[in-house]
Order: C-alpha cells, then structure tokens, then sequence
C-alpha cells in the first residue's frame, strides 16, 4: 500500500480501494474523504480484549435480552463471548458493529447475524431463514446447516456453511463470499448484483436469477440455469483464489477446484457496465 | 404468515396434544386468529368418532353471524334423529361447547360420502372430521386457549398436525380454520402455510366432479384436491406430488391419514419448513422453536428442498 501521508486525497482514496467523488443526491453531498477518517466511527463500538472471555446463557432471555447482554458484555471489554442453549431463538446477535469472537453453542433460528459489522461468529449448530442477512464484514461459520435466503443481500465478509442451505442463498448481495459446502436449493444467487458464492455440492433450479453481476462457483449437478446466467471460463486466478478461500474458510481444503462450473451475469438484463458512477452507487 | 406443525411417533404412542401444543403455542407470533389440531389417538379402531359444529364462532371478516345458542340444539336434535334413520347408532356423546360436539358411531360403511351428505345437508351442521382415529378440533384463538377450552392436553396417540392461522384470504372464523379434513375419506386431514393462485379454477372443476367446499379458503382446496385423486385409485405420495404441479402459488403442507404423516413444499420453496428425522420421530415446523419444544437438546434439522414431498409411516 502507498505511503497515505504523502499521495494526494485521490490517490489516498484509491490506494484504500475507496472513492472520493462527489455524489449528487438530495442528503449525502460527499461519500467519503480520508483526511477525515478519524470523523467516521460507529457509534455505540467498543474496545474488546479477545483473551478476555465469558459465557452467556441466553435459555430463559428472549433475544432482545440477549442481544442487550452481548452488547454489555462488550461494554466491558470482553472480547470472547460463547453463548449457551440458543435453542433456535430468532434475532441472536443482530446489529454487532464491532470486533468480536462470539460463539454459539447450539443453533439460531430466523435472521440470526443480521446487519453485523466485524464480528468473527461460530456456529455450532444449524440456522433458520436469513442468517446474516446485510452483513458488511466479518466471518460467519456455521457448522450444520442453514435455511433460505442465508446471506440475503450481504455487502462483504465472509459466510460460510458447512452443511446444505435452503432456497435463495444469497440473494442480492451486493459483495462479500458465500461458501457452502453441501447442497444449496433453487433461486440461489437470485439477482446478486457482487460478491463471489461456492457451493461444493448439488444446486436447485434457476442458479443465478436475473443476477447483475457476481460469480457463482458450483462443484456438483445444476438443477438449471436462471435467466442471464451463463458459463463463464474458469481460469488459473479462479483456481488459486478458490483453492485459498477453502482453505481458509476450513472447509474442503482438499476439493478438486479444476472441475467447478464458473457462472457469471450474461448482461442481457442488466449490465452495470454501462453505467455511469453515480448510477452504479444508485444501483446498488 | 401462518404456521404449521406436525410430528409422528414411530413404533410408538405419545402424548401428543401436549406436544402438539407446544409446538402450535411457540409459533403463536405466525397467527394466532384460530388455532386448529388434527390429533390421530389411540383407539380399539371399531367405532368411527366425528367431530361436528352445529354453529360458528365468528371473529374479524367472517361471512357467518353469530347465533342465538337455541338453534344449536334444534339442530343437534336433526342430527340425532338423522344418524338414526340411518343405523348409526351413537355410542358416546360429548358437547364440549355448545356448538361443538363429539360422537362416537357405530356405523359399518366405507363409503362416508353419503353419510357426509345426509348430515352436512342439515343448515348450519359441519363436520370437521370423521375416522376411526382422527379428531379436528379447531377454534379461535391460540393454541393453548384452544388446548385448555377442549382439554386436548392428555390425548396420547402416534401423530398429530397443527395450524397457527393469521387470517389472510378469509375471515376469521371455525370453517375456515385448519386443518381441513379430506372430505369424504376416513381419517384424511390438512394443514396449509402459503396462498394458492389458481384456487377458483381448481375449486370449479372439484365441484363439477362432486367434491364439497365448505368454506372459502384456498387451503381447503389442497384436502379436496388430494382426497379426489385418493378417490380415483392414487396413493396419498401420488396425490401430494401431483400436487406440485396441480396447485400454482407459495404452499407447504402436511397431510395426515391413519398410518401416515406426509410433507410437500412448492416448486419455489417460498415458505419455510424445518425438519428432525429420527428413527423414532419426525418433527417439523415452520419454524425451529416448535421442534424445541418437544426437543430443547440439541438437535441435527434441514430445510426440505423445493419440490420436496416426504411421507413417513407409524
């Protein structure tokens, strides 16, 4: 990366992988300028020590309980939180912007995870419906299996199910991984607009729905293809990315990455490229 | 959004009332306008047990009118008198609520259509179910008030489905509450989460061939569409998978008979369903936490995938 001190505000930006341009709508005059980064914090983030451990029981808390103990807890630097007897409940652990290691000792029901920011989860147990759903960055392990549209319009990080999910896994989302390593159903990737889905096993029908753009990576059988997803060639870069992402996501680390099908957007729907900046940001 | 929830003992008995219960009440937040159980019991099998209304309990939207409790008996008495005329004698009467009754029959026929037709031609008299193990008891309310108004809590048997309904398509009342039975087979009954689109077609067509609608609810359809392939030869798997296509819109639903407890989950899989298999039982739910209310341990469960139909035998 580039000396930050010494390159202009454009190259800064850009060098962060960030834009500067102005955008035009009604509210929000500038998008982002990191001469003013330290400006941009979120409000109600704390300090955490991830030596600092504890365990929460959450079987007789209903989830904002829960949530509200998590968010103490972090209050008080604990940077390691494992939660006992989830027992399915909905809503556990949504809205967590900040670092943390949490882990769940057993499984989550509906909308488990969702709109987090940071936080490294593990699930030892199976999830219901849109699990992290708008996560925007941090991993997400889920040890069993989950249900639909797991990672519904996620922004970036990491989401990774070890089983097979249901209908509509990541639909769109708009950046981040998705990696699972069973079977996934019908309408996964339906109108992804960025980020990247593997699945290691068998895919439902319509893979990839009106989807803007994005990669869709399948190891096993294609129920069918959706509108404007098509095969896409698999190349080197693919290979070694996959390979990496596997690995690091702890699961099959061993799969023979050479024979995935590589989907992608055919544009004939929408085609992104055509767009204008501003449009694009709109877009999305 | 409505919720559904069934479970079925394998190789044995169960107190399944309470655990339906469970089930029904930890997804009261689903819908809680009426609450229905269809729970298939422990009986010697030789005496058919029907469940009947001689009025309505009329909440939100519904077409009925609520009425004077006087003609309930009226009613009941033509009942009796008609259950006679045909040889049915009843051997234990129940009247749990005034406009809610329990009968006993001995009665030796395998074709219940006639029978059905003689009692549902008396004005204001449904029957909710008819079987030699199966009983429908739907009310208002939730599923506990429901539970706790019929005493369901102590009925020990091998399975049982459920319905947790938030009045969508039809007011709220008892005829359109789940589940429905598969009028007029034995022992047939539904539970329906989702909107069926081609309902009026479907509903014509069964009309023409004789089939009876008795209320104005989509999910009524799915009983009447698959007792009508059952009645033209098709095993109840046969029936729910044609179902598949047969049925447009978003639909889970279970179907329980005598000996079986049956899932099948639209092309689209837009409703949830979540499922434990063991060799002992199956447990499902629209979502999680009613199967943790008859397992809290923790347990391995799956979404059935689109197009999916399962059938489980006791």
């Amino acid at each position: 990366m580039a000396n930050l001190k010494t390159v202009s505000k454009k190259s800064k930006a850009q060098s962060m992988g960030m834009h500067t341009e102005v955008l035009t709508g009604r509210t929000q005059q500038k998008f982002f300028n990191p001469d003013e980064a330290e400006n941009f914090y979120y409000f109600g983030t704390y300090d955490v020590d991830f030596n600092k451990r504890t365990e929460l029981d959450v079987k007789d808390m209903t989830a904002p309980e829960a949530n509200k103990e998590i968010d103490n807890l972090m209050s008080q630097g604990y940077g390691t939180i494992v939660i006992k007897n989830p027992q399915g409940k909905h809503s556990l652990g949504v809205g967590i912007l900040n670092k943390l290691n949490l882990i769940f000792e057993g499984s989550l029901g509906y909308f488990g995870m969702g709109s987090c920011d940071g936080p490294i989860v593990r699930i030892n147990g199976r999830v219901g419906w849109s699990c992290a759903e708008n996560l925007m960055a941090g991993k997400v392990v889920i040890e069993k299996n989950a249900g639909s549209c797991f990672g519904a319009a996620i922004r970036g990080g990491d989401l990774i199910c070890k089983g097979s999910v249901g209908a509509r896994t990541g639909i769109d989302m708009k950046g981040g991984t998705i990696i699972i390593g069973g079977d996934a159903g019908a309408f996964t990737g339906f109108m992804m607009q960025r980020g990247r889905i593997i699945i290691l096993g068998d895919v439902g029908i319509n893979l990839g729905d009106s989807m803007y753009d994005g990669t869709i990576f399948v190891g096993g059988e294609i129920g069918s293809y959706g509108s404007d997803a098509v095969d896409s060639e698999l190349t080197q870069s693919d290979q070694d990315w996959l390979k990496r992402k596997l690995k690091v996501a702890e699961i099959g680390e061993n799969f023979d990455v050479s024979k995935m099908k590589k989907i992608v957007a055919g544009k004939k729907l929408w085609n992104y490229d055509n767009l204008e900046p501003t449009e694009k940001k709109g877009a999305i | 959004m409505c919720g559904i929830a069934g479970l079925i003992h394998r190789g044995k008995s169960s107190n399944v009332g309470s655990e339906l219960q469970g089930m029904l009440q930890a997804l009261k937040h689903r819908g809680e306008d009426s609450t229905g159980y269809a729970l298939y019991g422990d009986t010697d099998g030789k005496n058919f047990i029907m469940r009947f209304k001689v009025g309505e309990n009329v909440g939100e939207g519904s077409s009925s009118v609520m009425e004077d409790a006087s003609v309930y008996d009226e009613r009941k008495k033509i009942v009796d008198q008609t259950l006679a005329e045909m040889g049915a004698k009843v051997v234990k009467e129940e009247r749990t609520l005034p406009y809610s009754l329990r009968y006993e029959i001995d009665y030796d026929t395998k074709d219940l259509l006639d029978f059905s037709q003689r009692i549902e031609s008396i004005p204001g008299v449904e029957i909710l179910s008819m079987g030699k193990s199966l009983e429908v008891i739907k009310d208002l309310g939730n599923a506990k008030m429901v539970c706790d108004r019929y005493s369901l809590d102590k009925v020990v048997g091998t399975h049982a489905i459920g319905h947790a309904r938030m009045a969508t398509e039809s007011g709220v009342d008892i005829k359109s509450a789940h589940p429905f039975w598969g009028y007029p087979f034995s022992d047939v009954s539904v539970v329906h989460n989702g909107q069926l689109t081609n309902y009026w077609n479907n509903r014509r067509v069964l009309e023409n061939k004789g089939m009876r609608f008795m209320s104005e609810c989509d999910s009524e359809l799915i009983a009447v569409y698959i007792a009508e392939k059952m009645r033209h030869g098709a095993t109840l798997e046969e029936g729910m998978k044609e179902s598949l296509t047969g049925l447009d819109g978003v639909f889970t639903y279970f179907v329980a008979t005598k000996d079986s407890l049956g899932m099948a989950k639209d092309t689209m899989a837009a409703k949830p369903l979540v499922l434990y298999e063991s060799d002992d039982l199956v447990a499902m739910g629209s979502e999680e936490i009613a199967i943790r209310s008859v397992l809290p341990q923790e347990i391995d469960t799956y979404d059935p995938f689109d197009g999916e139909v399962k059938v489980w035998q006791i």
